[in-house]
């Protein structure tokens, strides 16, 4: 176990020096930044100063050398815009969107594997039929849509819950929580029901998949051969088995959700990243793309990790090298 | 003396979009305690299915729509779903054909083990371990202890085999069904576990319905022996009367395609034709279509005839007795 740890590090700190380098000279490739940090009108003379300065004179390689050298001090420098320390900014949004992703993909786990797991289980019956259904609407249906109807519906018809915004936090280590209000709940839920529709939908099909074909498998008529109850063999035989998969699509959707809910932030002025992410490619706001972009690629990696131990608890024969 | 198993008219149809698979369509099979019947038949026999039928595990679009299946004497056809349920596992077992498949892959032997038991019986973790471990012991396995502990992948074929057997065993059943229980195995794999059945079937006096498609197999083991065709018994009779004289030509064909039976550098004789599809069976005898000695008379289904000396065939010209 130890030697696949190190092993998965090394992998990810490779991946991460690859990154590091698209992100940068992806980039590089936009817009020139120069219009962004000094005024129009500014003088040929402060122009140069400024480029000089922040060094755009430099070759491509050298600038990159300078980005990961002060990366490596953990430093992703100032935010043009802003104009305060880069991963300060990116951490202040963090807690809102990363909120935001565990409720939708928790939520629609929660939801979507026992729904899943009953229309597996009873392929022909009503409920079964409803539940694929609602699946194929949560695939069908835009997510800006659904975000905007729950808003009519919920925030101005009703005027049950809040159209936008986060409401009440709390301050826990430093970093402010809406989870741990009720008024912050009320201002999660659309947003959160919003993203997690989707997911909800690929969870309810994979979960039926792994279901039906689990019950048509040799080690569920052995053990019904031996006469348990089929509650015991889909909670003590089956679910082992059908999480294995269930995981790998829990963790991508964690990474994907974190890394993609900019529509649903926008539409529910949501203060997360996503917000932040589409405010600074409109600014040309290049310290902030980059640090976002690389954040991102380190979750995914992070996550694809935390998949790959949950996997070899769950599976024998990948602890032993053996699948 | 009652019947460890009695099988009576026994009828499985599978009602799907294409019509009506009458997969087993009137098996008749008797077996004492302490005795061995070997099932043969091609594939698609419906020997499977028979097999699954006697323990009621039929799903749909399957059904068994007539026929009696008595364990001890007690009826299971028309068992409400617990009932069925208290009775399998525990008064009649059944094992499959890949014990590679048949064990849950993430779960311990320990565990499958601990859940089989407490299917039937409130009983103590202690309980439970001893009688796993006397369980597998008697099945020869070397190390018990190991075993409970492992994973089926840490596990040889013959290995995991003896573990499903052992599983199988665990409430002392009266009867366990085979299903081809040893074909994925090397064949020296494969007659150790079947001198271990032989020795279980003397010592315990479970009776055991062995399915295969390997007469060798069955003569090396069987007491008795059933050959399933299209559905139905066309011959039954002790293992070694069948095996050295058939007499149903069905059975014949079966015999002389078996290499061992034929000498070497002979071509090995094949029964044309393959067997014919369970939707839409046309009247009289399944096998007219195969049969060297069909005429007219085979279109109508022939009755089963007794042919004196516990054998019984289903065939309207059977092959005369030497
Ligand atoms: N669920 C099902 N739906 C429809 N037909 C089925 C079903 N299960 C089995 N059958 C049919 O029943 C027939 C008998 O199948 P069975 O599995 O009993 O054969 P078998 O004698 O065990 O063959 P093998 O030696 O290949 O295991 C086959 O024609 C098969 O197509
Ligand atoms: S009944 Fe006729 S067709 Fe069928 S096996 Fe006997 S002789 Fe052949
Ligand atoms: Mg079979």
């Amino acid at each position: 176990m130890l030697g696949f740890l190190i092993q998965r590090l090394l992998q990810a700190a490779a991946v991460m020096v690859v990154i590091s380098v698209l992100v940068f000279c992806g980039v590089f490739a936009i817009g020139n930044p120069i219009d962004v940090l000094i005024s129009p009108d500014a003088t040929q003379e402060i122009r140069l100063d400024t480029i000089r300065r922040y060094g755009f004179d430099q070759p491509l390689w050298r600038q990159y050398l300078n980005f990961a050298n002060t990366l490596i001090h953990g430093d992703f420098g100032r935010s043009f815009v802003f104009n305060m320390p880069v991963l300060d900014l990116i951490l202040s949004r963090l807690p809102a969107t990363l909120e935001l992703t565990l409720a939708a993909v928790i939520g629609a786990t929660v939801l979507g594997v026992p729904l899943g797991m009953y229309a597996g289980y009873r392929p022909n019956a009503a409920g079964s039929r409803a539940i694929m259904g609602l699946s194929v609407l949560g695939f069908s249906v835009p997510t800006f849509w659904v975000g905007l109807l729950l808003i009519m519906f919920f925030a101005v018809e009703l005027q049950w819950l809040p159209a936008g915004g986060r409401g009440d936090t709390v301050e826990v280590f430093g970093i402010q929580w809406s989870v741990l209000t009720w008024n912050g709940w009320s201002h999660l839920a659309l947003p959160a029901l919003t993203l997690s529709l989707f997911r909800m939908a690929l969870m309810i099909r994979m979960a039926r998949a792994g279901m039906r074909e689990a019950m048509l498998s040799d080690y569920v008529r052995f053990a019904r051969a031996q006469g348990l109850s089929d509650g015991k063999v889909i909670f003590g035989h089956v679910l082992k088995n059908i999480s294995i998969p269930l995981v790998t699509i829990f963790g991508l959707e964690l990474a994907a959700t974190l890394a993609f809910a900019v529509v649903t932030e926008t539409i529910f002025s949501w203060p997360g990243l996503g917000k932040l992410i589409i405010d600074s490619i409109q600014s040309l706001d290049r310290p902030v793309m980059v640090a976002y972009l690389m954040l991102v690629a380190f979750l995914f990696i992070m996550i694809n990790f935390a998949v790959d131990v949950a996997y070899a608890a769950l599976d024998p024969r990948v602890r032993s090298g053996h699948a | 003396m009652t019947a460890a198993l009695d099988v009576r008219g026994l009828k499985t149809h599978f009602f799907t979009r294409g019509g009506v698979v009458k997969a087993v369509d009137g098996v008749d099979l008797s077996i004492q305690r302490g005795r061995v019947l070997g099932l043969v038949g091609e594939s698609g026999s419906g020997k499977s299915v028979t097999g699954l039928s006697i323990l009621g595990l039929i799903d749909l679009p399957g059904r068994i729509v007539e026929g009696s299946v008595r364990l001890d004497g007690q009826e299971l056809v028309g068992l409400d779903r617990d009932a069925a349920r208290r009775v399998r596992g525990r008064k009649i077992a059944m094992i499959f054909q890949d014990p590679m498949m048949t064990l849950n892959p993430v779960l311990r032997v320990g565990t499958q083990m601990s859940m089989a038991l407490r299917a039937h019986e409130a009983i103590s973790s202690d309980t439970v371990r001893q009688r796993s471990l006397a369980a597998l012991g008697t099945v020869g396995l070397p190390a018990p202890e190991q075993c409970l502990a492992a994973y089926p992948h840490q596990l040889s074929g013959g290995m995991r085999q003896r573990v499903a057997i052992a599983i199988a065993l665990l409430h002392s059943p009266s009867v366990i069904v085979a299903d081809e229980p040893t074909t994925a195995l090397d064949v020296s794999i494969q007659s150790q576990i079947l001198q271990e059945m032989q020795r279980l079937c003397d010592q315990t006096g479970v009776a055991l319905v062995w399915i295969t498609h390997d007469l060798a197999v069955v003569s090396s083991l069987a007491h008795d022996i059933a050959v399933m065709y299209a559905g139905r018994i066309v011959e039954s009779g002790p293992a070694e009367d069948v095996l050295a004289e058939p007499r149903h030509p069905y059975t014949r064909g079966l015999l002389d395609s078996v290499p061992g039976e034929a000498k070497p550098g002979e071509k090995l004789a094949q029964i044309p034709g393959s067997i014919p599809a369970l939707i839409d069976l046309p009247p009289g005898c399944a096998f007219r279509a195969r049969c060297g000695r069909a005429d007219r008379a085979c279109e109508t289904m022939p009755e089963i005839v007794d042919l004196g000396g516990n054998r019984s065939a289903r065939c309207v010209h059977p092959l005369e007795a030497a």
